[in-house]
């Protein structure tokens, strides 16, 4: 389709007669955004009849379903670190948004959300395609609200943004009913917002507690660093390393976290959690001062919490208090954003190397080469695995390419064995495990990251939940290359119910469509390989074709994702077969 | 641990918020998502024009109280979350008694007993009178007892208000928020304020 770009309207002067949708996509523009992914319908129609005339400044990629729309605003977010934009109708688009708020609310990840709402004079009176879109989204968001005038647009916007992306990030949904889109009012201009007298986005950084925590830093013999999200939401990476980097400690990191530090430093001795390393899992319950960086602890990580790191004292850099003390109990609380912290706690350290603690990480890495990870990524048997896919992968893209993955056994696979040279790297639904999230998100991360490779990682059971995405692809012409690990089952689920529920597999035998068929269906072309042999030319072709392409990979169908900690263990507990 | 914290008591918590529509639901949500109930809540304005306070009775440890208050000042539109026991709040609860006014009237013990548990007269109709009493729940509670006997046809107590008994009020916290760069006193939990036992090495 031939369009010729159109120039967005200027800023209007003040006291200018514009309606509400006007007001609302110039407070977009003035707010950064490039992007906007959505869905149009009857309640938001008003708003993308002014799109219309915004597409020079604002590109809206059309989707397949809002679920689609959020996770590729919440991709957008991950790999550009700018706050997602999201449209979506009243009442079945609204809530199709649900599980990406609720996503994007456990990741902290930021956006805004614009739901269309039934006019002012039909709020509760069921109308045609009302929900109750404040009530269902108020626990999944970190704020919401409902615009009936369209005076207070412009306020408002400012207000969601600077909520959205500042602090500990999250998603904003702002309702916004018909008649306020309609709405002329007089412009007053757009005042970005950076104060709200109730919300303190950073605790102040207090002195004496960096203090303490340099103390016990530097008598420290056997120090450990974990360090999550927080370390990319705050932009501190060169931060955190210098702190490392000075300090010898040996770091690994949250699912959240991987990436911020590259795979290859010398200090970094891997994942944490349920699939983590072998190494990271025990030390845990061997270090004398545990440094928990911009994570929260999470169930995964922990294990058993009675059983976690008691030996440790623990010091807990994390900008929201919230998080202090929720599930392990801190010794020193750091409060504040790490990119301010971690300097002034870099200052207080003393330089060290703790080489014997380290090489400690080292030997249990080795045992898990040995039982694991040798024959995971160089597998001895004729099926393919998993592991050895993304070890291709890595070979290939030699860890300059944005990895996103869907949940289940082939995220674990590619988070533990993914490489990573660069922060914003790992895409992946942490918190929620939302299945679906791959494809979608990997697209919002291309937008985000145009000058990225960006791969979706994705089991067959999570492809097929958000599917219909290939269509979004197909109309933008977007470039993501799709990489489906197709063991025929749901694997992780499979994994357990072999480990725990004496193999009684339970509605874990999924079937597929022909992929390449399907893909070639929407103009992608794809390729399905089920040997060896072709895997590199598979993924040479995959990566080296101008635009998007499928491809599925058959691996062996019983395989296990190890080491695990098994529910209800202690991380020393975890197991290695 | 202390012992205060693993054993379970009831605790006001002190809300200060902005008047918003929905927060109610959201400062709500935090308890029952946690399936917590809430034993009496009362929204109000404070001695702040434009600032509303929230009174919420837990029963609860003092872990779980702290964790939830710290969940709930995290809200966008809340400025200020105290927790406090009994012990350190001035505490009040009403309560109305509708009983048949030919009782009243028929029977003297009844106005003696009336007398005595503090009650007074809100309204007198031919057919009912209905009293009032301001005080504790045993003292509310007890005079439910009382008028059991004589026909006690309807009873309603109101919610707990509380006033924190250390609290110097609002006005000058509310002063510190207003700025953009607020004082340490504003940014984090009173309770967390003095956390000197956590640092013992």
């Amino acid at each position: 389709m031939l369009m010729q770009e159109k120039q967005a309207p200027a800023l209007p002067e003040t006291d200018t007669m514009i309606s509400g949708s006007q007001a609302l996509l110039h407070a977009l523009v003035a707010e950064g955004t490039d992007t906007i992914f959505g869905y149009p319908g009857g309640a938001i129609m008003p708003i993308y009849d002014a799109l219309y005339d915004f597409e020079g400044d604002l590109k809206h990629v059309l989707v397949r379903h809002e679920q689609g729309g959020i996770h590729a605003g919440q991709g957008y977010a991950r790999s550009s670190g700018k706050v997602g934009v999201v449209f979506a109708t009243s009442g079945p688009g609204a809530t199709n948004l649900v599980t990406g708020l609720a996503d994007a609310q456990i990741d902290s990840t930021p956006l805004v959300c614009i739901t269309g709402q039934v006019f002012a004079h039909l709020l509760g009176t069921d109308a045609f395609q009302e929900a109750d879109v404040i009530g269902i989204t108020t626990p999944v968001t970190k704020w919401n609200y409902q615009i009936t005038d369209a005076t207070e647009i412009p306020e408002v916007l400012a207000k969601a943004f600077h909520i959205a992306r500042s602090g500990r990030p999250g998603p904003v949904l702002i309702d916004i009913t018909k008649n306020a889109q309609l709405q002329k009012f007089a412009f007053k201009g757009y005042t970005p917002c950076e104060h709200i007298r109730s919300y303190r986005p950073k605790p102040i950084v207090r002195k004496e507690y960096i203090k303490q925590a340099a103390e016990l830093i530097n008598k420290a013999k056997k120090p450990f660093v974990l360090w999550g999200q927080g370390v990319m939401l705050g932009s501190a990476e060169q931060e955190f390393k210098a702190f490392l980097e000075k300090t010898g400690i040996p770091a690994a990191w949250t699912i959240m976290g991987a990436g911020a530090l590259p795979s290859d430093h010398p200090q970094n001795v891997g994942m944490l959690g349920m699939h983590g390393n072998y190494g990271p899992n025990v030390m845990t319950n061997e270090c004398d001062v545990l440094i928990a960086i911009g994570m929260r602890f999470d169930d995964r990580v922990t294990g058993r919490l009675d059983k976690y790191a008691k030996q440790a004292q623990v010091i807990h850099l994390d900008i929201d208090p919230a998080e202090i003390d929720k599930n392990v109990k801190t010794t020193v609380p750091v409060w504040g954003d790490c990119k301010e912290t971690l300097p002034l706690l870099t200052q207080l350290v003393e330089t060290k190397k703790h080489t014997d603690w380290l090489a400690k990480f080292r030997e249990f890495e080795q045992k898990e080469i040995d039982a694991v990870i040798r024959e995971e990524l160089f597998p001895t048997t004729e099926e393919m695995t998993m592991g050895e896919v993304i070890q291709q992968l890595n070979e290939i893209t030699n860890g300059e390419a944005i990895i996103v993955t869907d949940v289940g056994q082939h995220q674990m696979v590619a988070c533990r064995y993914a490489k990573l040279n660069h922060t914003r790297s790992n895409i992946t639904s942490g918190g929620l495990g939302t299945m679906g999230f791959a494809l979608p998100a990997a697209i919002g991360a291309k937008f985000g990251a145009l000058d990225r490779t960006v791969v979706a990682v994705i089991g067959d059971g999570g492809v097929q939940m958000t599917i219909q995405e290939l269509g979004t692809i197909m109309q933008s012409g977007i470039d993501v290359k799709i990489l489906i690990l197709n063991n025929q089952f749901l694997g992780m689920v499979r994994q357990w119910q072999e480990l725990f529920h004496e193999r009684r597999y339970s509605f874990v035998d999924i079937t597929s469509p022909d992929y390449v068929t399907v893909a070639k269906g929407y103009g992608i072309p794809g390729r399905s390989v089920n040997k060896r042999e072709e895997l590199r030319a598979a993924l040479e072709q995959m990566l080296s074709n101008p635009g998007s392409f499928l491809l599925e990979v058959m691996v062996t169908k019983e395989n296990n994702v190890f080491p695990m900690v098994p529910q209800g263990c202690s991380v020393s507990e975890i197991r290695l077969k | 641990m202390s012992e205060q914290a693993i054993e379970k008591q009831e605790y006001n918590i002190t809300v200060y918020t902005e008047n918003q529509i929905g927060l109610l639901n959201r400062i709500a949500m935090i308890f029952s998502r946690r399936k917590m109930n809430i034993l009496s809540l009362n929204t109000s304005p404070s001695e702040v024009e434009g600032i509303h306070r929230f009174n919420i009775v837990v029963h609860e440890t003092q872990e779980v109280v702290s964790k939830i208050a710290r969940q709930i000042e995290k809200q966008i539109e809340v400025l200020k979350v105290y927790f406090n026991t009994n012990d350190d709040v001035i505490w009040q609860e009403m309560a109305l008694y509708k009983v048949p006014t030919q009782v009243i009237a028929e029977k003297a013990k009844v106005e003696r007993l009336l007398r005595e548990n503090g009650a007074r007269v809100v309204a007198i109709r031919s057919d009912y009178t209905v009293f009032e009493t301001t005080g504790h729940r045993e003292e509310t509670d007890n005079l439910i007892k009382v008028l059991q006997p004589y026909g006690l046809i309807e009873f309603v107590r109101s919610a707990r208000v509380a006033i924190i008994k250390d609290s110097d009020g609002f006005n000058r916290k509310l002063r510190e928020f207003e700025r953009m760069e607020p004082g340490h006193e504003v940014v984090e939990n009173e309770f967390l304020n003095s956390r000197d036992k956590v640092f013992s090495m």
